[in-house]
């Protein structure tokens, strides 16, 4: 079970999460300009690293806010968790390919 | 004019009163459990930086909570922390009158005041025992040190979310569950107390 610390409710068991998918995925700037390959890159394709990787998450029964994790897929181990109008944390050991 | 509506409105958990008496236990492993229909709830969303929130805390007589788990008393109301912008006020007052108070309070600012009275039920749970109740299905450290009278959390007991607040040192727990799923956490509850009756297992 994962431990994941809500930046408004502190730490909290994973079974209070909703899991959202990759974060910083940003919306196309003019989505009627995009190919049906572009557009199905941005809603299907998304990256698979093995070490951190940045992820969205929602405290669907605590304070039902949505925030990104730093969670390495390796080990499984949260290294940040941060609110959706701040930057990606930079790791002190920059691993991963990203 | 409210009258009829009042009449006619049956509690989520009217039909398991009666289970509910008969699965009090006393003594020193003593619990409770106790339903408190039609407790007047109102949800409040507001900037806490905002002019109007200044007008809300004025309305309500207190501060709103700031703090994940931070409660906030004044006269009928009790404020409850549902998140950065988001409170939940429980009141003994009429549901129209204190959700107008608010709506007044609010004015055309951005925000909004819903009466949700009808959204969940207040269960009681209380007596020495009632702590280790909770314990076998709620995965929030309920101890003393960390957890106390006037906190307040959303969380989830057995499969089920609630808002839980804790009145006093008893320890009293007040237990805010979906209407909807009440029926489920009671009988969740009563099955969970029903072992505070015997002895103690070494």
């Amino acid at each position: 079970m994962l431990l994941i610390t809500c930046p408004w409710c502190g730490p909290r068991d994973e079974t209070e999460y909703h899991y959202g998918g990759q974060a910083h995925v940003p919306h196309p700037e003019t989505p009627a300009d995009l190919t049906d390959e572009q557009w199905a890159e941005y809603v299907f394709y998304r990256d698979n690293p093995k070490g951190p990787f940045a992820e969205r998450w929602m405290h669907s029964t605590g304070c039902r806010r949505w925030f990104n994790v730093l969670r390495d897929t390796v080990n499984y181990e949260v290294l940040a968790a941060y609110r959706l109008d701040e930057p990606r944390p930079e790791l002190p050991q920059a691993g991963g390919n990203r | 004019m409210a009258e009829p509506i009042t009449a006619l409105r049956t509690s989520p958990l009217a039909h398991l009163e009666e289970r509910m008496r008969s699965a009090t236990v006393t003594g020193a492993r003593g619990v409770t459990l106790t339903e408190w229909p039609f407790v007047t709830m109102v949800n409040l969303r507001v900037d806490p930086a905002s002019e109007a929130a200044d007008r809300v805390e004025k309305a309500l007589g207190a501060p709103l909570p700031r703090q994940c788990g931070d409660t906030a008393a004044s006269g009928p109301h009790t404020v409850v922390w549902l998140g950065p912008d988001e409170w939940l006020v429980l009141s003994q007052a009429e549901e129209t009158a204190v959700a107008a108070e608010l709506r007044e309070a609010l004015g055309g600012d951005p925000g909004s005041v819903v009466d949700v009275s009808a959204n969940r039920t207040t269960l009681e749970l209380s007596g020495p025992a009632a702590r280790q109740v909770l314990e076998k299905g709620c995965p929030l450290d309920l101890h003393p040190r960390v957890f106390g009278p006037g906190r307040a959390v959303s969380t989830t007991v057995g499969p089920i979310a609630v808002l839980l607040w804790q009145v006093d040192e008893t320890p009293t727990y007040r237990l805010f569950p979906r209407s909807s799923f009440a029926d489920h956490l009671a009988r969740w509850l009563i099955d969970a107390m029903s072992e505070y009756r015997g002895p103690e297992v070494p």
